[in-house]
């Protein structure tokens, strides 16, 4: 297990996980400052970034002080010269979930925050282009979320009279 | 006029209908200046990557250059990708690539399939390296399980992936062969690779999409004379690649084509998260399989391919010679294959032997609930990381203790690469885009999941 950097934000809950040296658990307001001291520290590069909706996992289990909410955004660093790998999950909010973007810290999430948006409509500050990125520009909803009926939609082509 | 002559009109209505609005490349006159110069540098703002902005041409009108489409159906864009590409005259200045025409929701599916089924569900996204998806995800899983693969099956995964792996950049060859007009090398591509496709279909019933890889081991032992097929692999795979060194290393025109055109450095590569042999040819020396080792890497003899100028022959170099290289692990792989059990004897996670189903009622109620619920995996989030010929494949699973997973999210390295098209492309011509696809070789299954 590895310790955060003193430069990172105070009080960021830190556990085991599996897969990674380190598991963060941060808040939306610490999430940019503490990535950003991760880059600092040497993690190159950001391997991955998606979105979980819990919204039938309200009670999970959560390091003490943490307050669940419906979407997490999960960031994957890794870093090449120490060969470490962090994860780091953001409590993104219920109702409407907003963290800042990585975009000024590592463009390779460009495309991945436009995924998370995509299926979940998790929204990203400062985002260059926050459109969709695999599904139809005219699609309705978010369907990775869990309240996205499957097999209850009917499939939806482009322009097609639709029975919305 | 007549009613059946194109008008304007209708032409416009053409374009609405197959539209992707907002995702697509604007005209220069609808385009910030910010955003423009972040075009033109790619998504690249870091400190010392800034672009100088006297390179940037914001005078230029529309009525000098033009927006075309690249693609969704175009022969060199292997797959459904579409690039939309700003062109003066003959050369590229600003690409943007559209993705998600082949979009099925497999992230979705995965979510209503159980953990055993899950692995055909994987082993369809990268489709040119089925082995190697279900491998992450069977690693995956067994994370979350907390179980031992016995050391046979740990072995004969690594030398399945390397096959893999090699028909995988045996592909590549192919394609990238046609794309530059070497019709002959596509036909000894695929020559070859059908020899690793027999050998996977004598072994798990199937060419491709083999669901072999399984959590708890493999699906099926190893056949009989295994050792003589797999020789024959390898024998004379390697002898071909000196056949390929003369048709193309060497070839005036191919070289013309290929040296110096679309070098990436390695600061642009790391920041855009570009990882697998377009990593490699920057001249960083990571490979997942040395650098953080899995199955038993640790244990076989190996090198790691480099390449100096990150330029397209680079990436072809190191693709060409990790066919030698995967070669050389097959080949060790043969001598120190383990004996003993394929799969684990979890009869909670693998299923029993037929015989057995007859005899016992016990192997009778575990295949019949491996085969409706499936088995239950403990609550809990893994990320596991493999090689795959395109970079690093990721699979993020979250478990909440029941048969399904609850989310499960693939890093497919080709998504990410495909950033770094709009870099490499730019100032380059026409013509060099289509090296530029080839050498990125993007696998739009799993792009676009």
């Amino acid at each position: 297990m590895i310790t955060l950097s003193p430069s990172a934000p105070a009080d960021v809950v830190t556990s085991e996980g599996n897969g990674v040296d380190l598991v963060c658990f941060a808040t939306p307001s610490q999430y940019f400052a503490l990535i950003e001291s991760f880059k600092n520290d040497g993690f190159e590069m950001c391997a991955d970034l998606c979105g979980v909706d819990y919204l039938e996992h309200a009670n999970r289990v959560l390091p003490e002080g943490i307050v669940a909410t419906r979407f997490e955004v999960v960031v994957n660093l890794l870093s090449l010269s120490k060969k470490q790998r962090v994860r780091v999950r953001v409590q993104a909010g219920s109702d409407r979930a907003e963290v800042d973007s990585l975009f000024s810290l590592y463009p390779g999430t460009e495309a991945m925050e436009r995924e998370a948006f995509d299926f979940f409509g998790i929204l990203f500050t400062n985002h260059p282009e926050l459109t969709r990125i695999l599904m139809p520009e005219d699609w309705e909803g978010h369907p990775l979320r869990k309240d996205y009926g499957i097999g209850k939609v009917p499939v939806q082509f482009k322009d097609a009279p639709g029975p919305r | 006029m007549s009613e059946n002559i194109r008008t304007a009109e209708r032409i416009e209505l053409l374009a609405a209908e197959t539209s992707e609005g907002a995702q697509e490349l604007k005209r220069r006159e609808n385009t910030g200046s910010e955003e423009l110069g972040r075009e033109l540098g790619s998504v690249l703002r870091l400190d010392g990557l800034t672009l100088d902005p006297n390179s940037i041409d914001f005078e230029r009108r529309d009525d000098e250059t033009m927006i075309i489409n690249m693609g969704p159906s175009h022969p060199s864009t292997h797959g459904v990708l579409r690039l939309m590409l700003e062109l003066d005259g003959e050369y590229v200045l600003r690409t943007k690539p559209v993705v998600g025409y082949l979009h099925t929701g497999m992230e979705k599916t995965g979510e209503s399939l159980s953990y055993v089924q899950g692995g055909t569900n994987v082993t369809r996204m990268d489709y040119l390296s089925p082995v190697i998806n279900e491998l992450a995800y069977s690693m995956a899983v067994e994370t979350l399980l907390n179980i031992e693969v016995p050391e046979r099956a740990v072995w004969i995964r690594m030398m399945m992936s390397e096959l893999n792996r090699i028909s995988s950049h045996l592909v590549w060859m192919s394609t990238n062969g046609m794309d530059l007009g070497s019709t002959s090398m596509m036909i000894y591509g695929l020559r070859e690779r059908e020899l690793i496709l027999a050998f996977f279909e004598k072994t798990a019933g199937l060419r491709m999409n083999l669901n072999y890889v399984r959590p708890g081991g493999v699906a099926a032992d190893l056949p009989d004379g295994w050792q003589d097929d797999v020789e024959v692999i390898c024998d004379t795979i390697y002898a071909r690649t000196f056949e390929y060194d003369q048709l193309l290393t060497g070839q005036p025109i191919f070289r013309q084509r290929m040296i110096g055109v679309a070098p990436i450095t390695a600061e642009e590569a790391l920041a855009l998260g570009v990882t697998g042999p377009l990593l490699r040819s920057t001249g960083v020396a990571w490979d997942l399989r040395r650098s953080m080792p899995y199955l038993a890497y640790d244990k076989i003899d190996f090198d790691v391919i480099v390449g100096t100028y990150g330029d397209n022959f680079d990436r072809y170099a190191i693709r060409l010679n990790e066919i030698r290289e995967s070669i050389r692990i097959v080949r060790q792989c043969i001598e120190m294959m383990p004996r003993g059990d394929y799969k684990s004897q979890d009869a909670k996670v693998t299923p029993p032997p037929r015989a057995r189903i007859n005899e016992s009622m016990e192997a009778l109620i575990h295949h019949f609930k491996l085969f409706t619920e499936g088995f239950h995996v403990p609550a809990g989030e893994v990320y596991t990381a493999v090689e795959s010929p395109r970079g690093e494949l990721g699979c993020y699973i979250v478990a909440d203790g029941g048969p399904k997973p609850y989310r499960i999210h693939v890093r497919a390295p080709s998504f990410v690469n495909v950033q770094a098209i709009p870099l490499l492309m730019r100032g380059g011509t026409i013509s060099d885009a289509i090296t530029v696809i080839s050498t990125v070789d993007p696998v739009m299954g799993e792009v676009d999941r």
